[in-house]
């Protein structure tokens, strides 16, 4: 059978060829040899301006904007449009280009492709874990350098990825510091919980961090015995039944992973059904202290505690980006989207630094230059920016921020305290 | 665990599901008598949610207050879309139909995504973090308000099918077409009227839910799928059995969610769909074909 269609496709192949030398004096060979030679000259063309030049870096910037994570996913482009702004007046030569992931693992996949297709020499993103995987492996099938501005499930920089940089802490990382700080505060107070419950997200963030507790829980000596744990899905729209079951076990003190959405309908609903624990704490996630929870929840939104990576007010970096933000939206309060905004622009000067020492966007090179990156001057607190042999930078500082007066402040540890921490927190019907 | 935790997670389970009983009574109705599945049906109902986040963003009007302009004016966009779109394909077969619905749904999603972009909005109302005792059951305020709504609203339709000259003559078109014709029956306005009260019921399920939740145009899809559950559930065509499935719905979801796990509720009601559909096709209180 084989033979036989050989042998027919050998004859037809006679017939063309013989028309095509008589019409257009060339083989169907040359003309193959032909079209493969001008498609060659087509990408080298259009893929030369972008190496030859090397003026600008072109970053692709991968984020939620629209959808359940539209509301995180635009604080960070904040940080994004401030790093276009910033950068070039700083000498970094920088052009962002835009995606939505729409907050959908498969979408953030095909717009990194997209991205990649209009030039991006870099991708920074994509806020969430699952995103961020499904982009990590695109990045790594093409060879284009990936720096994670927020992403904390660990297998991100463990399954030897090549062109991922990661400058935002593990789960574990997060989950250990933020747990570290709950004894710090309740030394400080000396008051202790005897009892918690743990609400969580049920997705690749959420479980990375009830991953994490459960592993790093027993040996972290607690006040109180290994919290039960509640998931719900994030794109829930009502929380009541999970406060509901949160408030029955009699946990004193509430331990939460969340995002801004989840987290308002968690304390709305606690206000509701009268539940009044000692503190809501959350070990490293967002949420609580972005500006839609204190827009919503007003004096509901005060004495929540967030452990988490936060900014270093005291960093001239930090200034030029605050300053700039207040530039570009005079409207707003740059602590409710600091995090955000911090993580983000850091991400895109990462890319910046790296190109500018490369000199080239060229991907080995920037992968390169981002493995050898030493930032000193950068705007979230901890030691200076660079990346182990997995592409993760473990040097990222956690503090203890505690919403007074709807501002997040922060309370521990103590040598950057601008307060000193409420613990446990006043009722919520005891509130002026 | 004591039982009044058990109550007061019923309790709001049963007034949520009220208003998805609502929700699910304005497509039951359209099928019911214009015999055709409105795919756009949570699409109307989140036309009415931004309708009353406007109003109480705007011009501090309590959502509850809002339904009847919001009902008037999803009233006019049923009526409106029924003549003239949705009548032309009445006779046509149902794919065409489905088609039809779901490009207008896609339009009204994306229409709202441009208006009001992706993020979530609500409506405060001054009373967002009360809640009313009674024994030991604690309500939270909205539910009750929410729910309250909604056994009026289903109220105030089964007396205008029930006891009003339009609604027999609505309740006429759904029994046989033919005859009321024969009577002299305007049956193409009287569809389109239909449709206008389904859309004005959504409508209103729609000024009560953002009660309850906050609004963002991607929530249209959910909630049309959440209305065929429960209209399946209840029975296609019956008005008390969209109410009834609403309920069994509601609780379902949030006893499932609190005796086992929260990420499981939206298993339950799948589960109680498929169990319906193998046990009783036509729903709980619908009727054979």
């Amino acid at each position: 059978m084989l033979a036989t269609r050989r042998w027919f496709g050998a004859q037809m192949d006679t017939v063309v060829t013989g028309r095509n030398e008589e019409r257009l004096g060339l083989t169907r060979r040359d003309f193959g040899k032909a079209t493969l030679a001008a498609s060659a000259a087509a990408v080298v063309l259009t893929r030369a301006p972008a190496f030859a030049q090397d003026t600008v870096l072109k970053v692709g910037v991968l984020l939620p904007r629209s959808g359940y994570l539209a509301q995180p996913g635009q604080a960070c482009q904040r940080g994004a449009d401030i790093a276009a702004t910033l950068l070039p007046e700083l000498g970094f030569r920088v052009e962002v280009l835009n995606a939505d992931t729409e907050s959908n693992p498969d979408v953030a996949r095909s717009r990194a492709e997209k991205l990649i297709q209009d030039g991006a020499q870099v991708i920074v993103g994509a806020f969430d874990s699952g995103q961020t995987t499904a982009a990590a492996q695109v990045c790594e099938q093409r060879g284009i350098p990936l720096v994670v501005n927020i992403a904390a499930a660990p297998q991100l920089t463990e399954q030897g990825y090549r062109t991922i940089f990661r400058n935002f802490p593990t789960s574990p990382t997060l989950v250990g510091n933020g747990l570290a700080l709950m004894k710090d505060l309740f030394a400080t107070t000396g008051t202790t919980p005897r009892s918690a419950v743990f609400l969580h997200a049920n997705d690749t963030f959420g479980q990375a961090n009830k991953a994490a507790l459960d592993k790093l829980f027993p040996t972290l000596d607690m006040p109180f015995p290994m919290p039960e744990a509640i998931s719900y899905d994030p794109k829930a729209q009502d929380l009541a039944v999970e406060v509901a079951k949160a408030r029955a076990t009699g946990a004193e003190l509430v331990i939460v992973t969340t995002r801004a959405n989840d987290a308002i309908m968690i304390v709305r609903e606690m206000v509701k059904q009268r539940y009044e624990p000692m503190a809501v704490v959350s070990p490293g996630s967002p949420g609580m202290y972005d500006e839609q929870f204190y827009k919503v929840l007003g004096k509901y939104s005060d004495y929540c505690i967030s452990n988490l990576p936060w900014y270093d007010p005291k960093s001239p970096l930090a200034r030029k980006v605050e300053k700039t933000f207040k530039d570009k939206f005079p409207s707003d309060r740059f602590e409710g989207y600091a995090f955000n905004v911090g993580f983000t622009f850091e991400a895109v000067l990462i890319a910046a630094d790296a190109f500018k020492r490369a000199g080239t966007g060229e991907p080995a090179a920037l992968l390169d230059a981002l493995r050898q990156t030493n930032l000193s001057e950068k705007i979230m607190l901890g030691g200076p920016i660079q990346f182990d042999a997995k592409g993760q930078n473990n040097a990222i500082a956690s503090a203890c921020v505690q919403n007074f007066k709807l501002r997040p402040t922060v309370v521990l540890p103590k040598e950057n305290a601008e307060a000193a921490p409420v613990f446990p927190m006043p009722g919520w019907q005891k509130r002026a | 665990m004591p039982l009044d935790l058990y109550l007061n997670v019923a309790a709001g389970g049963l007034l949520t599901g009220l208003v998805y009983g609502l929700a699910a009574l304005g497509l039951s109705v359209i099928f019911g008598v214009v015999r055709i599945v409105n795919f756009a049906h949570g699409e109307l109902m989140v036309i009415g949610m931004y309708a009353a986040v406007l109003a109480a963003g705007s011009l501090s009007i309590d959502p509850l207050l809002a339904t009847p302009v919001v009902a008037g004016l999803l009233f006019a966009v049923g009526y409106g879309l029924q003549r003239g779109l949705v009548n032309r394909f009445i006779d046509r077969p149902d794919h065409m139909q489905f088609i039809l619905l779901v490009g207008i749904a896609m339009m009204i999603v994306n229409g709202l995504l441009i208006v009001f972009g992706p993020d979530s909005r609500n409506a405060q109302v001054s009373y967002a973090f009360d809640a009313i005792e009674i024994g030991p059951l604690l309500l939270d305020t909205v539910r009750v308000y929410a729910g309250g709504g909604a056994l009026t609203v289903a109220a105030l339709l089964f007396f205008f099918f029930r006891c009003t000259l339009t609604g027999k003559a609505i309740r006429a078109c759904a029994d046989n077409q033919l005859g009321a014709r024969v009577v002299g029956l305007n049956v193409e306005r009287l569809y389109a009227f239909t449709f206008g009260l389904g859309a004005a019921t959504a409508g209103i399920a729609g000024c009560l839910m953002t009660l309850l939740v906050d609004v963002r145009p991607q929530l249209a899809p959910e909630y049309t799928l959440l209305s065929f559950i429960v209209v399946i559930v209840g029975g296609l065509g019956s008005m008390g059995g969209a109410l009834l499935g609403g309920v069994l719905i509601g609780i379902s979801e949030a006893m499932a969610g609190f005796i086992l796990l929260p990420s499981m509720k939206s298993m339950f009601s799948y589960g109680l769909l498929i169990l319906v559909l193998l046990l009783r096709p036509q729903g709980l209180l619908g009727k054979r074909p």
